[in-house]
Order: structure tokens, then C-alpha cells, then sequence
């Protein structure tokens, strides 16, 4: 070791410098004699890295060493790897900065797996490092070896293998910035373990090599002059707003552009945020259990303003009738998503944020010279719809707890301030409909993937990426069980997150398909967790861990029970929430079938008024049906 | 159905070939020839990938190249702009009898004999994959006994060249 350790305060009395010590050294740009493991951790700070989630093992054991002696670097010793990829993911999702992530070879890394495929679904910018057996023995069947470079390929932005020390810091800084520039998205850092033992030199900043990524964020000036005249000829727009806003902090530049537009809005699962559910033009959440304003907006509009979305299959229901008379503009900064699903009459390649600040622009200087969109009667209409079907719920009637309530009163009593974390299932879907989002990145959820499990881990990243939040999981029986091992991670770290549990008893979303469309026949959905036996005892599982654990079985109870955990701010807190376990998501779009067909309530159509539905000309509504009755009994699935 | 032939430049790195087949593999594409090898600039291999699929889901899987960061480059080469190469080696059953027809194929095709034997002719022939297929018909009723074919390469015509400013930096 060349440099002699300058600690500060005596704090460390080991002749070894600190990472610290040597990135005070090296900020001179003066190259440093280090392990590899030191140079990643010297990278780390480097790139302005506050927290790492992560479990050591044999392969990437050298790292944790001069992790040990960080100041700058707090690691966070989860229980599961899982846990670690998806606290990446929940800290990098409330802040929009990169959340990393550290396992160690073989089962550590593959344990990554479903963290990063989630990341990519949902372009969360996130950097996981893994350990691999040493180069040697690379390819060999050597213990704890997996092909994690290999296997993450399908579901990373970009990876690394690097079995040269010296490489190191050049692919942490091109990690974190393929990770967190253009499209988001996960990127997987595999490092050998002699690549780690191996002297080396650390340089910052190295020089970054890509040359092949240039992502595109300026749009086309052409593109957004179409745009613009496409939006003053339109008479029924509709912006469709999806989570790539979010990711590219635009959400003022969106408030902007509908306050100069007046177009109503509809916000996807991964936009629910962007703009306050309060705004009197939002009109809900579009897709399969979105609200009857935002689908049949979209169904009937003859303009589609695309921001950040994708028309995932969730969202549009049968692609072939989805929104049958709407053009399209479709803005988003990965070329690759436009045109993919939807034909784009509009094709706008760029980063959310510049362009709609140039959309406001354009179209600002055509209100000017006098050629305003008229969408009045469109906005009349729509407005009507948003009046007439409010998403709402019916109370058991048997005195039991209706999930939606509870939900409802978590984001009431928590308030617009706090971040909300959802698994997957229905307790994510009413978390989507009824807790009202005021700001960006309060609402964290797996929606592409779809993962269940995430909401604990994905709580506490949040969570410790904003200590000065309350954060809430909104989970279900199901996914809670899948990952609330990392409870013990909150309170031995002093994580205090809050657990609302949504317990039906059931993997709930599944019962309800299965009620809907396989005649009630309940296989393998009923997991005994509140009807008829509870295994887990869920405030005994809290309590094990340290946690608060509470109760609520009667809807007198909900309100007090929130409050109380509200006033608990210095352990987690866990509240099994026993809910009616015949509560259904609603409205719903059948899988498969058109967005025409959504239902309020089984077999329920909305009613719609005729002269109302007709205000505005179209030659075919099938919305307006005599009854309003359709047949969506599953019979074609 | 379309054929179209693909020319992706990409940094010469080991573990591109893997990703990039991954890629078609994942997206749903098969890949029906593949050749690759080192440019005139040793940091950029070259791979020519033909795949049979509609114009669409082309755009979607030249798109999706793209986004690999290793991808310095994607081109297609359409067949009347480029010389598309292929070569083959084929075993064909050939004895005193028939040994004079296969010649006058062989002779035809403007193919090479490479190697023969008693019983066999080896022939090498290059070409468009069209007059390849058109070989080995003809070459079929004598007996093909091994059949061995390279991956199409393909360059466009003219003097440009497409690895120009393909390493232009980040």
C-alpha cells in the first residue's frame, strides 16, 4: 500500500487507508495502488453511491472487505437476494436515482434474477454487482458458478464480465451511466473474485468507451411541429400518459402542457402520479381495471398524445380495438417501443421532459396565432363520464372488512406526502384506484413483471432513500409471504416502514379469476391465512421480528388502527388487515377482449345516457347498447 | 414472409455473438444464416444475419439491435444494392459412371473440385443462396452424402463503406 492513512478524528486505527482516504487522494487524478476490490469500492463513492443492498459470499467476499471501511458507502444487509434487488429498485424508483444491488456468484446472483427482470420491465435504473469464481475456473462447473452475464441477457439494459482489476472502474462508470441515461434500466456488473484479489491502479474518472450508445433525448423539431398540428385538429384528444414521464422527472412540464391544453388525462400503473388525481381534467387510470372515464376516453378518442407509455397489453385489451378512431402520437425515448404494439401516426423518438417542453412551445405559439384546438364538448363529455362512474366499491355486507376501505383510509389518513408500495395482485389495483396521488414517485409498484414479493423489500429501499417519509406497503397475504424476511432487515437497520396486509385469505387476483371464469372452481388459491386458520399468525410473524404487529377485523377498526400506526415512527409496523375475501377488482376488462367491453361489476355494463354518450358524432357506439349488457363470462378463454 | 439480410457492426468483445443471438432468440426471430468476423478495423466485427420475417416485425427486431450497447450499426442490405455471398462444400456420390455429369454441373455452377475419391466428389461452390439451392437440386439425384454451408456474407456496391465513423465515441 503507497498511501499512508490520513483518517481523520483516530476513528480508524488499522494502517490500511479507507476508501475514503484514497478517493481523497485520487480526486488529484493521481492513479492509486489498490485491490480490485478496492477500486470498486473507491468507484462507488465515486459515482456518488449512498447505499448498497447486498449479502456477501465466497466470490464476492474480497469486496466486502474494504466495503467494511466505507463511510461513504452504508451497506445494507438483507435476507434474500431477492429482497436486495427489489430495495434497489424501491430506493432508485422514489428518487430516480440509481439503486445498486450486490450478491455473490451462483444462487446469490440468480436470486437477482426477478429483481432485475422487474427493473427492466419497468426501466428502473439500477446497477447489481455480482461476484464470480475466479477467471480460471470460469466455465469449469466450479462451486457456486452460474452464467449470470449469460443468463441476465434478456433482462438487462447492458452487462459486464470483468476478469481484469483494471477494468474496473471504467465499467462502474459506464454501468451507472447506461443505467440511468435514455431509457432506464438495470445493468448487471459480474466481477471474478481474482479480478477483485488482483493488484491494480484506480484512476477517476476513467475514460468511459460506448461507442455504440448514443440514446436519443432531443426530439425532432419536425416531429413536434406534426404534433402540434395534429393536436389542433383535434376535437377528442387524449393524453396518455405512461411511467416514462415519471422516470424523466417531467411532471411539471405535464402540468404545463394541460393546463395550456385543457386535454384530458388518463395516468397508466406506472404513471399514477404524474399528474395530481385531483386535477379536474384526470380522468383515472386507463386499462384492465381502469376507470370507466380513462378507457372509454380512450376508446373513443380520435387523438392519442402518447408520453412515456408503451400500450402494453394491459392498457389497450384486445390491440385490434383499441382505440379504433384515435391517431397517434406516440413520444417516448426508446425507438424501439414506438410503432411496437400501435401503429404511430406521430412517431417522437426523446426523453419525456424536453419533449414536452417543446410540445408546450409549439402549440403555445399556435393558440397564439390563433389556432386553438376546440375540445369543449369532447371535455363536457368526458367530464360527464368521470362524474357518472366514479371508481368505487360496495361495503360487505356481513360486517367484514371491505379492502378497498382500508385502502382508502391508508391514503387518506397518510396523506399525498407519504410513498405508497404495492405487490401485485388486487391489493395493488384498488392501491392504483383509491389512494389519491398528488406528487411523482409516491407510488411505487412491479407492473410490467408483475412481481409478487416486491412491496416489503421495495418499501425499504424507499425508505431509506427518504428517512424523513412515511412509507407504506400495501401488500397481500400472498406476496407478503414472499419476501417479508426483510422485515428483519427494517429493524435490525432501523428501517421503520409500515405494512398494511390486505389479507383475504387467498392469492385474491387468482380467486378472482377464477370465480369470473372457471365457475368458482378455488384451485390451489386458498392459502388458510385469515379463514378458518391463520398460519401465519401475521401479528405473532411481526412480533417475531421485532416488529409492531396489529389487527384489524371490523371496519370500525380500520381508521384507529391506521392512526396508531401512524404514531408508531421508530420500529416497523405490521397491520394484518382481515378483509372480505369475496371483494373483486372492478371495473375490469376481460383478458383478450376489447377495451368496449369493460365492466363495472359482474356482468354489469355501465349505463350509459344515450343522449349524453351522443354528443359528439361517431358511427358506431357500442357503448350504447340497449342495456348496456354484455357477456364477457369467460367462455372464450 | 421476406428475407431480409442484416449487416450489424458491432465491438469486436467476446460474449456479442451470444447476446446478439439471445436477442432473435427472445424477440421471436429465427435466424436462417449467420456469418461473422473481424472488419478492417480490428475493434469492429461484422456479422451478416438473414432472417426470414414480415417488413414490421423487422423494424422491431432492427430496433431492438440497436438498443444492444455493444451494436455500433445496423444495416440492411437489399440484394440489388449488395453482393451476398455463400459458400458450400458438398459430398456427392460420383463413381466412373456418373462422375462425368457431376463434372459438367460442377463445370456449369463455375464450382470447384476439391476433393474425390473413387465413390465421391467433393465440390466447392460459391454464391448467391439462390444458386446454391439451384446446385444442390441438380446435384440431388446423384446422391449428396454431406453437406456443409457457410453463413450468407454480404457488402453493398459501390465505394462507400458503412464501418465509416462506426466507432465515433459516446
Amino acid at each position: 500500500m503507497t498511501i499512508v492513512s490520513q483518517a481523520s478524528g483516530g476513528a480508524a486505527p488499522a494502517a490500511a487507508p479507507s476508501p475514503a482516504d484514497i478517493a481523497h487522494h485520487s480526486k488529484a487524478r493521481t492513479p492509486v495502488e489498490v485491490t480490485g476490490a478496492q477500486s470498486l469500492v473507491l468507484a462507488l463513492e465515486a459515482v456518488g453511491v449512498d447505499t448498497v443492498f447486498g449479502i456477501p459470499g465466497g466470490a464476492i467476499l474480497p469486496a466486502y472487505d474494504p466495503l467494511l471501511d466505507s463511510v461513504k458507502v452504508r451497506h445494507i444487509l438483507v435476507r434474500h437476494e431477492q429482497g436486495a434487488g427489489h430495495a434497489a429498485e424501491g430506493y432508485a424508483s422514489a428518487t430516480g436515482k440509481v439503486g445498486v444491488c450486490m450478491a455473490t456468484s451462483g444462487p446469490g446472483a440468480t436470486n437477482l434474477v426477478t429483481a432485475i427482470s422487474d427493473a427492466y420491465m419497468d426501466s428502473v435504473p439500477m446497477v447489481a454487482i455480482t461476484g464470480q469464481v475466479a477467471s480460471a475456473s470460469i466455465g469449469s462447473d466450479a462451486f457456486q458458478e452460474a452464467d449470470i452475464r449469460g443468463i441476465t441477457f434478456p433482462i438487462t439494459k447492458h452487462n459486464y464480465l470483468v476478469t481484469n482489476a483494471a477494468d474496473i472502474p471504467r465499467v462502474i462508470a459506464e454501468a451507472f451511466h447506461i443505467a440511468s441515461t435514455g431509457r432506464p434500466g438495470p445493468v448487471l456488473v459480474d466481477i471474478a473474485k481474482d479480478a477483485l484479489q488482483a493488484r491494480t491502479t484506480f484512476l477517476w474518472p476513467p475514460a468511459i468507451d460506448l461507442p455504440g450508445y448514443h440514446p436519443v433525448t432531443r426530439p425532432h423539431h419536425k416531429q413536434i411541429r406534426e404534433a402540434a398540428r395534429y393536436i389542433a385538429r383535434a376535437k377528442r384528444p387524449v393524453l396518455y400518459v405512461g411511467g416514462g414521464v415519471i422516470r424523466a422527472h417531467a411532471t411539471e412540464e405535464l402540468a404545463r402542457f394541460v393546463e395550456l391544453t385543457q386535454i384530458p388525462v388518463v395516468t397508466t400503473l406506472m404513471a399514477r402520479g404524474a399528474l395530481p388525481d385531483s386535477h379536474p381534467l384526470h380522468l383515472g387510470m386507463p386499462g384492465m381495471h381502469g376507470s370507466v372515464a380513462a378507457v372509454t376516453a380512450l376508446q373513443k378518442a380520435d387523438l392519442l398524445i402518447t408520453l412515456g407509455a408503451r400500450f402494453d397489453d394491459r392498457v389497450t385489451g384486445q390491440l385490434s380495438t383499441f382505440a379504433p378512431e384515435a391517431k397517434v402520437i406516440h413520444a417516448d425515448i426508446d425507438p424501439a417501443e414506438i410503432s411496437k404494439n400501435r401503429t404511430a401516426d406521430v412517431p417522437i423518438v426523446g426523453d419525456c421532459k424536453a419533449v414536452i417542453t417543446d410540445l408546450v412551445e409549439e402549440v403555445d405559439r399556435d393558440i397564439d396565432a390563433g389556432n386553438a384546438g376546440d375540445y369543449a364538448a369532447w371535455r363536457k363529455l368526458t367530464m360527464g363520464w368521470k362524474a357518472t362512474f366514479p371508481v368505487g366499491y360496495t361495503e360487505a355486507t356481513d360486517g367484514s372488512v371491505a379492502p378497498q376501505a382500508v385502502i382508502e383510509a391508508i391514503g387518506r389518513i397518510a396523506g399525498p406526502e407519504a410513498t405508497y408500495v404495492a405487490g401485485v395482485g388486487q391489493h395493488q389495483m384498488w392501491a392504483a384506484q383509491f389512494v389519491s396521488y398528488e406528487r411523482p414517485m409516491s407510488w411505487l409498484n412491479s407492473g410490467g413483471a408483475g412481481t409478487m414479493g416486491y412491496a416489503v423489500p421495495a418499501a425499504m429501499g424507499a425508505k431509506v432513500a427518504e428517512p424523513q417519509r412515511v412509507v407504506w406497503a400495501i401488500d397481500g397475504d400472498g406476496c407478503f409471504q414472499m419476501t417479508n424476511q426483510e422485515l428483519a432487515t427494517c429493524v435490525i437497520n432501523d428501517i421503520p416502514i409500515k405494512v398494511a396486509i390486505i389479507n383475504n385469505s387467498s392469492l385474491g387476483m387468482v380467486r378472482q379469476w377464477q370465480s369470473l371464469f372457471y365457475n368458482e372452481r378455488y384451485s390451489n388459491t386458498d392459502l388458510h391465512t385469515s379463514v378458518g386458520s391463520r398460519i401465519p399468525d401475521f401479528v405473532k410473524l411481526a412480533e417475531a421480528y421485532g416488529c409492531v404487529g396489529l389487527r384489524c377485523e371490523r371496519p370500525e377498526d380500520i381508521d384507529a388502527t391506521i392512526e396508531k400506526a401512524m404514531e408508531i415512527n421508530d420500529v416497523p409496523v405490521v397491520i394484518d388487515f382481515v378483509v372480505h375475501r369475496d371483494a373483486m377488482v372492478w371495473p375490469m376488462v376481460a383478458a383478450g377482449v376489447s377495451n368496449d367491453l369493460i365492466q363495472v361489476a359482474k356482468d354489469t355494463a355501465p349505463q350509459w345516457d344515450r343522449g349524453e354518450s351522443e354528443a359528439i358524432e361517431q358511427p358506431e357506439d357500442v357503448l350504447t347498447g340497449p342495456t348496456g349488457r354484455t357477456d364477457t363470462d369467460g367462455g372464450d378463454r | 414472409m421476406s428475407r431480409h439480410t442484416l449487416s450489424v457492426l458491432v465491438e469486436n468483445k467476446p460474449g456479442v455473438l451470444a447476446r446478439i443471438a439471445s436477442l432473435f432468440s427472445r424477440r421471436g426471430f429465427n435466424i436462417n444464416s449467420l456469418a461473422v468476423g473481424e472488419t478492417e478495423i480490428p475493434e469492429i466485427s461484422r456479422m451478416t444475419v438473414v432472417v426470414d420475417v414480415e417488413d414490421q416485425p423487422l423494424e422491431q427486431v432492427t430496433k431492438q439491435l440497436n438498443k444492444l450497447v455493444e451494436v455500433l450499426k445496423v444495416v440492411e442490405l437489399d440484394g440489388g444494392a449488395s453482393v451476398q455471398r455463400q459458400i458450400i462444400l458438398v459430398k456427392v456420390r460420383a463413381d466412373s459412371v456418373t462422375r462425368g455429369q457431376v463434372l459438367e454441373m460442377v463445370q456449369m455452377f463455375r464450382a470447384k473440385v476439391v476433393d474425390v475419391s473413387t465413390d465421391a466428389l467433393t465440390i466447392e461452390a460459391t454464391g448467391s443462396m439462390d444458386k446454391l439451392h439451384a446446385l444442390l437440386e441438380v446435384l440431388a439425384p446423384f446422391g449428396v452424402k454431406e453437406l456443409v454451408q457457410s453463413g450468407l456474407v454480404a457488402i453493398g456496391r459501390g465505394g462507400r463503406s458503412i464501418t465509416d465513423r462506426a466507432l465515433r465515441s459516446a
